[in-house]
């Protein structure tokens, strides 16, 4: 890398623009939208919007599952990531196309699905209903909602790298007679570090933002079980079309500081490495 | 016990239980129950359901612009991941921290602001409507929504595989006089192809069943820009639960086979990289 | 080693339901004990203004009339939705929606009994609305009635009465004209009718989703809406739109019951009752007159006559028979709106 030809020094700024321009068109300019739109009345009517009651418990409500839903996630995608690359077994195609199958499903199916077996048209209802659970329409059904459509995002990032990089080294140390958390947290962690990471940024990122699940289990109960992007949708079809967006940027923002701590682990991190370099 | 001496990693016990039984009641069990639900139709009405020229109609649009949108992703998620791994230039870590916001987004708004950037009084649609292009209304307009949703798939599960690969293989070969396109297509693409084919599935099946963002922007005109989840949720609104479980079936069992193909080149390419080894 | 993962397994289901259910205690129990009662009102999208005014009026009342503070959760989304979602356990003490067939579906859910429609007065319908076209400034496409509506170059925007029930009424408003046009001569009604949605731009699949087409981006000559949303629109707008009433339309009858199935397990039937019940008195009839719904009550609605356009020529859905065969003719599967669209172009 370090003698760059000619040719390859205008083929990477060729790249780089193209990248620039393609998120700044696909993904920047909507944004700015979202924003300029929220501000469009001016900064009063978006503080108000804000500021609401409603929308401050929609947000509570907000991180509550995307917290729920980060936690399952995580101790699911490093047992399934394990599972799947450390050892050989039958049907290891089949399970690890059943993991990803919940982000293919169409979020309407995935509400559908949960109110199916939850609901009222199912058949253990009345056995939730004599525990006193609710679950669709209530806060656990959106919680599962959440963890259904994130379901695979830790562990499919953690999968290619841990494929990647083999099983050699464990079975090394396990030869060894290291204990199995040992090797984990010695061995395969640090590989699996930024990997790691990722998938939690991008799980929490979606979480927060899932609307079509949720929207058909939520039942929208005012105050009680509206997540932020359900509150939009209903400021929206009551024609209140900037606190709609003023409520959206309020995500934008959430999504900005997870990315934001992520950079700043990520430096942290690297400037680490060097330094024992 | 027979097999337990290729198992010389500890933890397959746990993390298979873990990931098994999260599994089942994150994603078997609710899925079961659709299927359930379908068993009680007999066949002939599913089919009748599902082969209804509007029904069909719509499985042609969505599978066309899914699959556009998910080609345009591998593409430029290729090039993004590329740019941001090997490239360093001025805000990188800002280009960088931009890819996860489609997913933080809720689709909703996100459909709404791509739909008024792009109608012929946004933006950019203003700018193609000089050419006689419509961009919102259309089939584009849809394939521009779920590029929007599907660019993180790709960018996050090739990033970490080409972080990972190391740099001394194209060096070697490049000192060898193989000129970069050589390089890319036969160093360095067959290494991230498992993780290309992995983000192209998932962004492929996300598209798929993408909602909230396209019935804004795609105009629903039946047999031009209806997609499929808009036809579930139109049985849905008409209480008709067996069309609409039904129809659901359908996408589903797409979702899983694509799923289920992307992964088994997935693992055949792990097995040629270890037999490589 | 199979051992292992059997009580493994055993372990993570008992921890994960345990954590379900530790989430499912915590959320609210929603139960009328002792001075302060809960109301749960499952309604549909544009009405939060008027409900949220009427909520403050009626706790109120109640506080006069009994001594117990009332507190009421709204719920508001698409009406076929929400009906769907109290069918399938949203514990709603009373629904209000757009439509009969809504709180119909309701019912054949077991939820509601027969025969609410005159539970209440004026057929449950407490207050009414009608389809009016919303048009650009100035009408320049000179948009009178509904057969300039099926000019060649009128762009119409509505949404598809296939997942929106309240566009149902704007559908048959449209058939209700031609019906009269052609003196019932069902085949050319059937004509007009698709020559009218040959000319829909875009169908969107709420009334609000055609609404932002309509009017943040431009699409279309006309829009047809709920005479309310069209009122909401020239609120924002009043410089860009205005509102042209049809010589004949629709009596848009929302409607409003009881969940039987509801209130008798939680207790709540007379609170529930006095709710809807009080919708009918002056006062509340006024509060949907100022949210631009027709107040049920004529003398209210008088008051209202320089809002309202009261000269429209008003078909109800019993001129089609009532909704479950009007929706059986015209919306199920193969009915008269998928025919419209089929392929024969």
């Amino acid at each position: 890398m370090h003698s760059e030809s000619k040719g390859s020094k205008a083929v990477k700024w060729i790249l780089i623009g193209i990248s620039f321009l393609f998120v700044f068109l696909m993904l920047v300019l909507p944004l700015i939208t979202v924003i300029a739109e929220s501000l469009q009345q001016g900064f009063a009517v978006y503080a108000e919007a804000v500021a609401d009651e409603y929308t401050v418990k929609a947000v509570l409500l907000t991180l509550e599952a995307t917290v729920f839903a980060v936690a399952i996630n995580t101790v699911f995608g490093l047992f399934a990531a394990w599972a799947l690359t450390k050892f050989r077994f039958k049907g290891k195609k089949l399970l690890s196309t059943l993991i990803d199958l919940p982000v293919t499903v169409s979020p309407i199916i995935a509400g559908l699905i949960f109110v199916l077996t939850f609901g009222r048209q199912s058949p253990i209802y009345p056995l939730l209903q004599e525990l006193d659970i609710k679950i669709v329409f209530a806060v656990p059904g959106i919680i599962l909602a959440t963890i259904f459509v994130t379901f695979p995002f830790i562990s499919r990032e953690l999968i290619p790298v841990l494929e990647a990089q083999g099983t050699d080294e464990e079975e090394a140390a396990a030869l060894m007679g290291a204990k199995g958390f040992t090797i984990f947290r010695r061995i395969t962690f640090p590989h699996i570090k930024w990997a790691f990471l990722y998938g939690i940024v991008l799980c929490a990122a979606r979480a927060m933002g899932e609307f079509g699940a949720v929207s058909v289990l939520s039942g929208h109960l005012r105050g009680k079980t509206n997540t932020l992007p359900l509150h939009v949708e209903i400021l929206f079809n009551e024609f209140k079309y900037v606190p709609a967006f003023a409520v959206s940027s309020i995500l934008v923002m959430m999504a900005i500081v997870i990315l934001i701590i992520r950079s700043v682990v990520e430096y942290i991190g690297k400037r680490e490495k060097d330094n024992v370099r | 016990m027979k097999k337990a001496n290729k198992r010389v990693i500890p933890g397959f016990g746990l993390s298979m239980g873990i990931t098994i039984s999260i599994l089942s009641i994150v994603v078997l069990i609710p899925l079961a129950s659709l299927v359930v639900f379908t068993t009680g139709m007999d066949i002939g009405e599913i089919l009748s359901t599902i082969t209804r020229s509007r029904v069909l109609a719509s499985f042609e649009v969505s599978f066309i612009t899914a699959l556009i949108a998910s080609l345009i992703n591998a593409v430029m998620g290729v090039v993004l991941a590329w740019v941001l791994v090997r490239y360093d230039f001025p805000c990188k870590r800002l280009l960088d921290g931009m890819i996860e916001l489609p997913f933080a987004l809720p689709t909703a708004v996100a459909g709404i602001a791509l739909t008024s950037l792009t109608a012929d009084t946004g933006l950019i649609g203003g700018f193609f409507a000089q050419f006689g292009v419509k961009i919102a209304y259309t089939r584009v307009g849809i394939i521009v929504a779920l590029v929007f949703i599907g660019i993180p798939f790709v960018v996050r599960a090739v990033q970490p595989v080409l972080e990972k690969l190391d740099a001394s293989y194209e060096e070697a070969a490049g000192v060898l006089g193989a000129s970069r396109t050589r390089i890319f297509w036969k160093v360095i693409f067959p290494e991230i192809r498992p993780a290309v084919f992995t983000g192209f599935g998932l962004a492929f099946g996300r598209c798929l069943g993408e909602y909230g963002s396209v019935v804004f922007i795609a105009g629903n005109q039946p047999y031009e820009t209806e997609i499929t989840p808009l036809i579930i949720m139109s049985e849905l609104q008409e209480y008709d639960y067996a069309s609409a479980t039904a129809i659901a079936l359908v996408m589903l069992l797409v979702s899983f086979l694509i799923l289920f193909l992307v992964n088994l080149i997935q693992i055949r390419n792990a097995k040629i990289l270890k037999g490589g080894n | 080693m199979k051992k292992n993962i059997l009580s493994l397994t055993l372990a993570a289901t008992v921890l994960l339901t345990g954590l379900t259910s530790v989430t499912g205690c915590s959320s609210d129990k929603g139960s009328s004990s002792g001075e302060k009662i809960t109301l749960t009102n499952v309604s549909y999208d544009p009405t939060r203004e008027l409900y949220e005014s009427y909520n403050a009026l009626f706790a109120e009342h109640w506080k006069e009339q009994t001594g117990q503070e009332v507190e009421i959760t709204q719920s508001h989304g698409g009406s076929g939705k929400q009906a769907l979602e109290v069918a399938n356990g949203l514990e709603a003490d009373v629904v209000t929606l757009a439509l009969e067939y809504d709180v119909n579906a309701v019912r054949d859910a077991g939820l509601i009994e027969d025969g609410w429609v005159s539970e209440f007065g004026n057929d449950s319908a407490p207050y009414t609305s009608t389809i009016v076209f919303l048009v650009r400034k100035g009408n320049p496409k000179d948009i009178q009635d509904w057969d300039d509506l099926v000019k060649e170059g009128v762009g119409v925007i509505t949404p598809n009465p296939k997942t929106s029930g309240g566009a149902r009424w704007n559908y048959l408003a449209a058939w209700a004209y031609a019906e009269e046009l052609y003196s019932g001569d069902e085949a050319q009604v059937k004509d007009f009718i698709k020559k009218l949605y040959q000319n829909v731009l875009v169908l969107d699949s709420g009334a609000r989703g055609s609404t932002t087409t309509f009017v943040e981006n431009g699409q279309g000559d006309v829009l047809l809406a709920w005479e309310n949303e069209a009122y909401l629109s020239i609120q924002d707008y009043p410089d860009d739109y205005e509102i042209i009433a049809p010589s004949i339309s629709i009596l848009a009858q929302p409607s409003v019951a009881i969940v039987d199935g509801v209130v008798d397990d939680r207790g709540t039937r007379e609170v529930a009752t006095e709710y809807l019940q009080y919708l009918y008195t002056d006062e509340a009839q006024r509060i949907a007159g100022d949210n631009y719904y027709r107040p049920s009550n004529e003398e209210i609605l008088k008051e209202y006559a320089d809002v309202f356009n009261l000269n429209i020529n008003l078909v109800t859905i019993n001129d089609f028979g009532g909704w479950d065969e009007a929706q059986t003719k015209h919306f199920t599967d193969g009915g008269v709106f998928d025919e419209i669209y089929e392929k024969s172009e």
